[in-house]
């Protein structure tokens, strides 16, 4: 035991040796003279071995501490802007589709955004089905986009996937394009019985909102 | 400027000296704050104070800027956008609290950066510019102060609006027009709502650009010191940087402990619950009273209940309301003369001891009264009290101070800011 502490406290003392006498000539130093430089504070110290100081731990921890500390403050500086609880608050809505005869459809607004539902006649859900899904740009059948034994009912949200406009279909009389679906007149963009993008710059469908039927007829997006 | 023993600015890399060639920012920051500014050794803490005010206007730019992302200045909207901020926008009720908080902490910071000026007459030649400068930035703060407190629009708002915007109707001939035109109506509404909160956003940056000026101007003859000694040399002195950065640095940490401990703990202990009731300008709260930093002032406003005139004719000079008002504006002002009203060549109260008794014992309680008056209702007691410590305000500044200057034997003086600080005389002579 005793030797184990001997070894311990020469070994120790090397480093300790040195740095004593050195700060109390640092201080008397600065007592006599009065001048104090950047370098007592070991900016540039002389008298001890080059490599990490004692005081580098303080700095480094003083910055870091203070950085954490920052980046805290700068959290709820950035995340005020995201939507508030009350736009949040708006995220789903509930709507009676029952007077929407065959062949019809209607716009709404969901999160500010325009939804069209379209009740598709027979005639439509068979040209819809009636395409060769592989040969699509964003290849998905009607049955994908719609609820099982449901199939007439196609919501979709009424933003071109391209650069966001209102395409055209919805209410009576708009254009439908050649595929008899939407059209955008933005840029020339035209979806067909299901809202699959057919032609034009559009990258993908007409996205289709997360929706359920809460009953035979009230449907729940969001 | 800076004193000949300064440290020079030696960028390092080749894209340091590139920059520093074209536009020498940061020599600009090395030489202000820096190790290129010297600083007298033997600051206190009170010293602390300047830094902390500039953060505190940071905090106040930084935050008003995200709530002005989410309020709206309308009549009907704005209190409900209030209440959005605090119910709905993420971390809005913080952003808001700390703004709220804010503006007391920046007038406590202020108030204390003021005391230290008048304690150790950091007011005197050659630093009359910064004072003035000083004064001009308290009264924009007080100006952007109100605007902000009316931009909630709840019951203390639009009074408060109305309270004061109504000293500008006490001025004879143009009150009553001059008021109409401040307001944009007969009583505060939407224009005056509008014209608020456009002028709270821009004033911030007011004063910012006074503060600049304030710092320039200190720069010149540098930071005076507890001893109110100049500097005579390299040997009393620091560089601003490892030595001052630091001691800011760990007063700011304190600072910070404090504010975030009310903003999360006691956010509404210094603000009235009045003000969580929409405006109504049928109906004035029972008890109205400004904000706690303005306090002092309100008690001087409140203290002249009597019209100014030539006694038993009936003829008056000055009505009690406009007395009122000049008093209230004239505490202030008169600060703009302190350093013509203080003639003692000695700078620091520590060696003026007829100075520090009327400081200590007239000036302080003085402002601690009329800061209580202030908050009290006109009762008879607390007008009378308020009338003695306004008068004493007055007289403190206006004529014992002058005569204290010029009867006063002052204790001696260290030869250096060194020597006061070792305790024994400079063997070699000062550089």
């Amino acid at each position: 035991m005793s030797t184990v502490k001997k070894t311990k406290s020469t070994g120790k003392k090397p480093v300790k040796a040195p740095k004593g006498p050195a700060a109390v000539a640092l201080n008397a130093d600065k007592a006599t003279s009065g001048g104090i430089t950047a370098d007592d504070l070991g900016v540039e110290n002389n008298d001890q071995a080059p490599g990490v100081r004692r005081r580098d731990f303080i700095h480094i921890a003083t910055v870091s501490f203070a950085g954490v500390g920052a980046a805290a403050v700068a959290m709820p500086l950035v995340s005020q802007m995201s939507a508030s609880a009350d736009v949040l608050a708006l995220a789903s809505i509930e709507v009676d589709v029952a007077a929407i005869q065959t062949g019809q459809s209607i716009k709404t607004s969901w999160r500010k955004q325009p939804v069209f539902i379209r009740n598709l006649t027979p005639a439509e859900v068979e040209e819809a089905n009636k395409v060769d899904v592989g040969g699509l740009r964003d290849p998905q059948t009607l049955a994908d986009r719609t609820k099982p034994g449901k199939e007439n009912w196609l919501i979709t949200l009424g933003v071109c996937t391209h650069l966001g406009c209102v395409p055209l279909g919805a209410a009576a009389g708009e254009v439908k394009g050649e595929y008899g679906g939407y059209f955008c007149p933005c840029h020339g963009s035209h979806y067909d019985t299901a809202a699959r993008i057919r032609k034009g710059p559009a990258p993908t469908n007409l996205v289709v909102p997360e929706f359920a039927f809460i009953s035979d007829t009230v449907v729940k997006i969001g | 400027m800076s004193f000949p023993w300064a440290q020079e600015y030696k960028p390092q890399g080749t894209v340091s000296k590139w920059v520093d060639e074209r536009l020498p920012l940061p020599r600009l920051v090395y030489n202000a704050v820096g190790a290129g500014y010297p600083v007298p050794r033997n600051l206190n803490y009170f010293w602390n104070f300047g830094v902390l005010a500039g953060v505190a206007l940071v905090i106040q730019i930084v935050t008003g800027i995200v709530l002005a992302m989410h309020y709206y200045a309308s009549v009907d909207g704005a209190f409900n956008s209030v209440e959005h901020i605090m119910r709905d926008v993420n971390a809005g009720w913080f952003l808001r609290y700390a703004h709220m908080n804010g503006a007391s902490f920046f007038f406590i910071v202020v108030y204390i950066h003021i005391f230290r000026g008048l304690f150790y007459g950091s007011y005197k030649a050659p630093r009359e510019m910064i004072w003035l400068l000083g004064v001009t930035i308290f009264l924009l703060m007080m100006a952007t102060a109100f605007m902000g407190y009316v931009l909630p629009w709840g019951q203390m708002s639009f009074w408060g609006a109305q309270v004061i915007t109504g000293f500008f109707s006490a001025i004879p001939l143009v009150g009553e027009p001059l008021r109409q035109l401040l307001l944009g109506g007969f009583a505060p509404d939407q224009a005056a709502l509008n014209r608020f909160f456009s002028l709270h956003y821009l004033m911030p940056f007011v004063i910012a650009g006074v503060i600049i000026l304030h710092i320039w101007a200190l720069h010149i003859p540098g930071s005076s010191n507890p001893t109110g000694v100049s500097i005579k040399g390299e040997q009393d002195t620091v560089p601003f940087h490892p030595y001052y950065t630091a001691k800011d640095g760990f007063g700011l940490g304190i600072f910070l402990i404090f504010f975030v401990a009310v903003t999360f703990f006691a956010p509404n202990m210094l603000g009235h619950p009045d003000n969580y009731i929409p405006a109504n300008p049928l109906s004035t709260p029972a008890h109205i009273v400004p904000e706690w930093y303005f306090l002092p002032f309100y008690a001087i406003l409140k203290a002249f209940t009597v019209d100014f005139g030539i006694p038993f004719t009936g003829v008056i000079i000055i009505e009690a309301k406009l007395m009122g008002v000049l008093a209230m504006f004239g505490s202030i002002l008169l600060l703009f003369f302190l350093p013509w009203l203080d003639t003692s060549p000695v700078r620091s109260g520590h060696y003026r001891p007829l100075f520090r008794k009327f400081f200590w014992f007239g000036l302080i309680p003085c402002l601690v009264l009329l800061t209580y008056c202030g908050g009290k209702p006109p009762y008879t007691q607390w007008v009378i009290l308020s009338q003695i410590a306004a008068a004493y305000y007055f007289i403190h500044f206006l004529i014992i101070l002058p005569i204290v200057s010029r009867i006063e034997r002052p204790l001696p003086l260290p030869n250096s800011i060194t020597e006061a600080v070792t305790g024994k005389p400079l063997e070699t002579a000062a550089a």
